[in-house]
């Protein structure tokens, strides 16, 4: 009878008010799906990071015959055998050096051949077009500057190259993205939690007889309280629902279908579906204790028990 | 079962007090009528025992539990051995008259099936068997009047307070509602009415207390309405 009777009373809370509640629950269903797509993007970034930090090295380009009159540093021409011995002696010389590979012409061109194989400039690239290389692991890479300062300008260097630079700028980007996003999150949320307090006052204003019938048979606090803060927990969990729904749509049409980035971008490792999943539990758990909050703070003021 | 020991409201923002130095008692089982014009502190009084206001100064004893030591979570327990009943009826349009009885008894947690025995009982006693479907809206002031008394009394309260309940029905009416508010006196519940009705006053010949201007100026054991001197 009770949970029966409880129940009713928020169907009919919930339908009379119900623009406000639509207001509710879309501000919830936003703020929420921004607030798990940043999360998302965090782990994103994480993981890119910890994948890419791994594998990035600093790689030592040396001169090939081509080379002489476009790099003024390769103007004695393509790098001697006794100029590379140098080189690789003084890396493994030095202590920030994990590991050194040498990367020849022959395997340049086949890596080259299979990240662009399809476009049409790769049939037109011959190996010995390609530069010699030294990748060089590092065992913190931050450490860049040091190899930078000790090869740049060396006979026989044409250039050092730290993939970091490029990584950084990329995630850059996307924590600022990030910050974006939370910050446009704390928006909504201010707005949803407004717009809950307000329903919750325009709730309490038209039951306001029901409410005071209650108070006069002698209802407890709590229990004419509770329809008005499980009406904001209802509206507020049907907008965490379509959050997670967001979510995992957009995990979906971003990385598997639609634009497909998965296989467009073959180089990056996606988040995945257990990432979208760890967040569903934490948006429903926000999505009831928000708004049932905000209705509780909200009754303090507009409901006299 | 009501003791007011020197009561003193001011409501704020008000400089003349809605009530001056009141004191007086009221048996357990008494019938009381409470007269005076309109702003005489008729009202106050009522809800300086359902505890919607607190006394400013004095002390307000109601069943026994001083009112002002009375801790706010415990109010509605207190509430709950009051029945009220208003001059504009208080029903909960949207639900029938059943409901409406029932609602006094699913607000405090009764089981379904004490609710399915007590408010056939109740309505009976109003005068209203076999009038349990039927919404607020379909009856006559007095029908309503009695389904609001049937919610006060459905508790079984020890204390029923009711401020003007004929106010707004016609004297024939009057009569039947005074007649049942009778019955549930002789029940050995104590009634507390504050009325203007001078010829139900006049007939019950049952103690009354007359406020003027916040003052207690008659407190008369089978008065009438106007002054006798």
């Amino acid at each position: 009878m009770r949970a029966q009777f409880v129940l009713s009373e928020i169907g009919v809370g919930l339908r009379r008010n119900l623009t406000m509640t639509f207001a509710v629950i879309v501000s919830v269903a936003l703020s929420l799906a921004l607030f798990g797509g940043s999360l998302l993007l965090s782990d994103q970034v994480t993981k890119m990071k910890g994948y890419w930090y791994d594998k990035i090295n600093v790689s030592i380009f040396l001169c090939n015959k081509n080379n002489a009159e476009s790099y003024p540093q390769c103007s004695k021409g393509a790098v001697t055998e006794d100029q590379k011995k140098a080189i690789l002696a003084d890396l493994k010389k030095m202590p920030v050096v994990e590991k050194v590979t040498y990367e020849s012409q022959d395997e340049a061109y086949k890596h080259y051949k299979e990240q662009f194989g399809d476009s049409p400039l790769a049939s037109a690239i011959t190996p010995d077009q390609m530069q010699e290389s030294y990748r060089i692991k590092l065992k913190d890479p931050q450490q860049y500057q040091v190899i930078a300062s000790a090869f740049n300008g060396r006979d026989g260097v044409q250039s050092v190259q730290d993939q970091k630079d490029v990584l950084d700028n990329l995630f850059n980007l996307l924590n600022g993205m990030n910050w974006a996003a939370r910050m446009v999150m704390a928006l909504m949320l201010v707005v949803a939690l407004m717009l809950i307090v307000n329903t919750v006052r325009v709730s309490a204003f038209s039951r306001r007889r029901e409410t005071g019938i209650m108070r006069l048979v002698g209802a407890s606090g709590f229990y004419i309280q509770a329809p008005f803060i499980a009406e904001a927990a209802v509206a507020g969990l049907i907008g965490g629902a379509l959050a997670c729904a967001f979510l995992a749509v957009g995990r979906y049409f971003i990385i598997d279908h639609g634009l497909d980035l998965a296989h467009k971008l073959t180089l990056v490792n996606f988040i995945g579906w257990d990432a979208v999943l760890t967040k569903l539990p934490l948006i429903l758990a926000t999505s009831v204790l928000m708004p049932a909050l905000a209705a509780f703070i909200a009754l303090r003021k507009y409901l006299k028990v | 079962m009501i003791r007011f020991d020197n009561v003193t409201k001011v409501y704020p923002k008000q400089s003349r007090p809605a009530l001056r130095d009141v004191s007086l008692e009221v048996e357990k089982g008494e019938f009381v009528f409470l007269v005076g014009s309109s702003g005489s502190g008729k009202s106050t009084f009522l809800r300086l025992i359902l505890r919607e206001e607190r006394a400013t100064h004095g002390q307000v004893h109601v069943l026994g539990k001083d009112l002002a030591r009375l801790s706010n979570w415990k109010v509605p327990q207190m509430r709950r051995q009051l029945g009220t009943v208003f001059q504009d009826f208080r029903l909960l349009p949207n639900k029938t008259v059943a409901e409406n009885v029932a609602f006094a008894q699913e607000v405090i947690g009764k089981s379904r099936g004490e609710i399915r025995k007590s408010v056939p009982q109740v309505l009976d006693l109003v005068g209203l068997g076999g009038k349990e479907d039927r919404m607020p809206g379909e009856l006559s002031g007095g029908e309503q009047q009695r389904v609001a008394i049937a919610r006060a009394f459905v508790n079984r309260p020890k204390l029923l307070i009711a401020d003007e309940p004929t106010g707004n029905l016609d004297p024939q009416t009057s009569v039947g509602i005074m007649k049942l508010l009778d019955r549930i006196n002789r029940t050995g519940t104590t009634v507390v009415m504050a009325t203007h009705d001078q010829n139900i006053v006049d007939q019950m010949r049952k103690r009354v207390i007359e406020l003027e201007k916040g003052r207690l100026v008659r407190d008369q054991a089978r008065g009438v309405y106007g002054y006798q001197h």
